[in-house]
């Protein structure tokens, strides 16, 4: 992401690297509240999905450019207004479906947008008609603004490669007459539950990704609040939202100490808990208390409490693991998967001992073969039961399966110290 | 909005189908004639076809000819039972249809193309 300012380096070494992080920083935020009003208000006037995305494309394209030039101006959505009304009404008079349009949008003014016209918005955008990478990639880029280049690169395929997803996903939603519009109750839940994944694929490619390396990034988990944060707002009385929002902030709330100086994970029983941000972590908490008071449990909701038993823990040793043991046998019900079992495996160790762990994680060798995390607790498992050689082996499975680069340190490191 | 759905199927499901006893094949028919009748308000023309062993194919060579073959085009353990052309507001209100279809195996939804 070079040349934001200019060409090349910025002068002035770590302060202008954080200034030009913090002004990338105030330019994604005005993309995020302003690009999903700009697309629900255009949808309103021009009546179409596909064209209301092109002109917005178009618009986000030219303020991009523009306003890193000039600077944010100070009515950042009057501005953006003007001149999706004037590319509008260039495909308005170029095409015949649009003739009825053109009066309408000389006069309007910057149209309001409802809370319904943000939701469908986004319900749109996770169509369970589009596939899921589809889903994921239209919304980052319709409801949060980002650009091509970021959502490519946050991904790691090409921008031609998501250009073209993004182009496919307009155009089915054209083609195949996929409505817009928030569902009707009969299908809310179910719906709901697409656009929860979404959104916590989205902090799921931000979580695993960041290691502190690259500070300019886009943080994803940062556009994963801000959705969660959204809906939650449209969506108050639905308390899977608000369980997934208190699940995000949670794990943002203690973002700082999960890599150490030299980029490698650190495990939750040696970090520093101080660091952690406990205002943060308490109305999170709350969050999820509230969620449960709606009477209506989900998996997200669960999890959520999961991580608060550990976020408001004072160390390792204090944390409330009977508690998680039935927060996990709990979320089984949801999710019987073996990467949940796994991590029920873990509680369950910590309750009852190691050797129990080790049993549980027996059951589990066929399903989860191939997934380092399972060698690494074996070998956890197995260091605490005094079986070094055996543990060793399976460290070095747990490295044969992973590239991540921070997750290789960490097992490196204990492989050096065996 | 115009579609077409294809009701298809596997192999399996076509086996199994053919093993249905009198009976629940009365039942499954009942079942699919009640589908027709709740939507009656949304459907066209549509056709239960026969089995792919009936189907000849006619494929276009790059040389423009024409050459007749015994089967069905689509090769593999899939196949095509039938269709019916549905008119409705939206695609949520063809999935609808399509997940109140009564049969076993798959739906596809294909909008129909219109001519402005």
């Amino acid at each position: 992401m070079a040349g934001a300012w200019g060409c090349g380096d910025p002068p002035g070494g770590d302060d202008a690297v954080d200034a030009v992080a913090g002004a990338e920083r105030a330019l994604a935020a005005v993309f995020r509240e302003e690009a999903g009003r700009l697309s629900a208000g255009l949808v309103r006037v021009l009546g179409d999905f596909a064209t209301a995305e092109e002109v917005v494309q178009d618009c986000l394209v030219v303020a991009w450019e523009r306003w890193r030039a000039d600077g944010i101006p100070d009515n950042p959505a009057g501005w953006l207004w003007t001149v999706a009304r004037r590319r509008a009404l260039d495909i308005a008079r170029r095409d015949a479906r649009y003739q009825a349009k053109l009066a309408l949008l000389a006069v309007t003014a910057r149209p309001g947008v409802s809370e319904d016209d943000r939701l469908a918005l986004i319900f749109t955008c996770c169509h369970p008609a589009l596939s899921h990478e589809a889903q994921v990639a239209l919304t980052l880029r319709t409801v949060c603004g980002l650009s091509v280049a970021e959502i490519a690169s946050a991904f790691l395929v090409s921008e031609q490669a998501l250009a073209q997803r993004l182009t496919r996903a307009r155009r089915k939603i054209a083609a195949a007459g996929i409505p817009y519009r928030v569902p009707d109750a009969d299908h809310l839940a179910e719906r709901l539950a697409a656009v929860l994944s979404v959104i916590y694929l989205t902090f799921n490619e931000g979580y695993l990704t960041s290691g502190g390396s690259e500070p300019q990034r886009r943080d994803l988990t940062e556009d994963a609040e801000w959705l969660a944060s959204l809906l939650a707002t449209l969506m108050p009385a639905e308390p899977e939202v608000l369980g997934l929002l208190a699940l995000i902030r949670l794990h943002r709330a203690r973002a700082r100490t999960r890599f150490d100086g030299a980029g490698r994970l650190v495990l939750l029983a040696d970090q520093d808990r101080q660091l952690w941000d406990h205002d943060a972590i308490a109305g999170a908490a709350d969050l999820v208390l509230r969620a449960g008071r709606m009477r209506k449990p989900g998996p997200y909701q669960i999890q959520a409490a999961i991580v608060a038993c550990h976020a408001e823990a004072a160390s390792w040793p204090d944390t409330d693991w009977p508690q998680i043991l039935l927060l996990y046998d709990a979320l089984l019900t949801y999710l019987p998967t073996p990467v949940v079992a796994l991590h029920r495996a873990i509680a369950h160790g910590q309750v009852a001992g190691p050797a129990a762990a080790l049993t549980d994680l027996d059951e589990l060798s066929q399903p989860l073969a191939g997934y380092h995390l399972f060698h690494a607790t074996r070998a956890q498992l197995l260091r605490e039961l005094g079986r070094p050689a055996e543990a060793r082996r399976a460290d070095e499975q747990a490295l044969g399966l992973t590239a991540n680069p921070a997750e290789r340190a960490l097992l490196e490191q204990r492989l050096s110290m065996a | 909005m115009k579609y077409v759905l294809l009701f298809c199927g596997t192999d399996e499901d076509a086996r199994a189908f053919a093993a249905l006893s009198p009976a629940e094949l009365k039942e499954r028919y009942a079942e699919v004639g009640r589908w027709f009748a709740d939507n009656r308000h949304r459907v066209g023309a549509g056709n239960q076809l026969q089995p792919p062993e009936t189907a000849t194919s006619v494929r276009f060579t790059g040389n423009g000819e024409a050459v007749v073959t015994d089967g069905p085009f689509l090769e593999g353990k899939e196949q095509i039972g039938g269709y019916v052309e549905i008119d409705v507001a939206d695609l949520d209100e063809a999935l609808e249809m399509a997940k109140t279809w009564r049969g076993r195996g798959a739906v596809e939804i294909r909008p129909v193309v219109t001519t402005r």
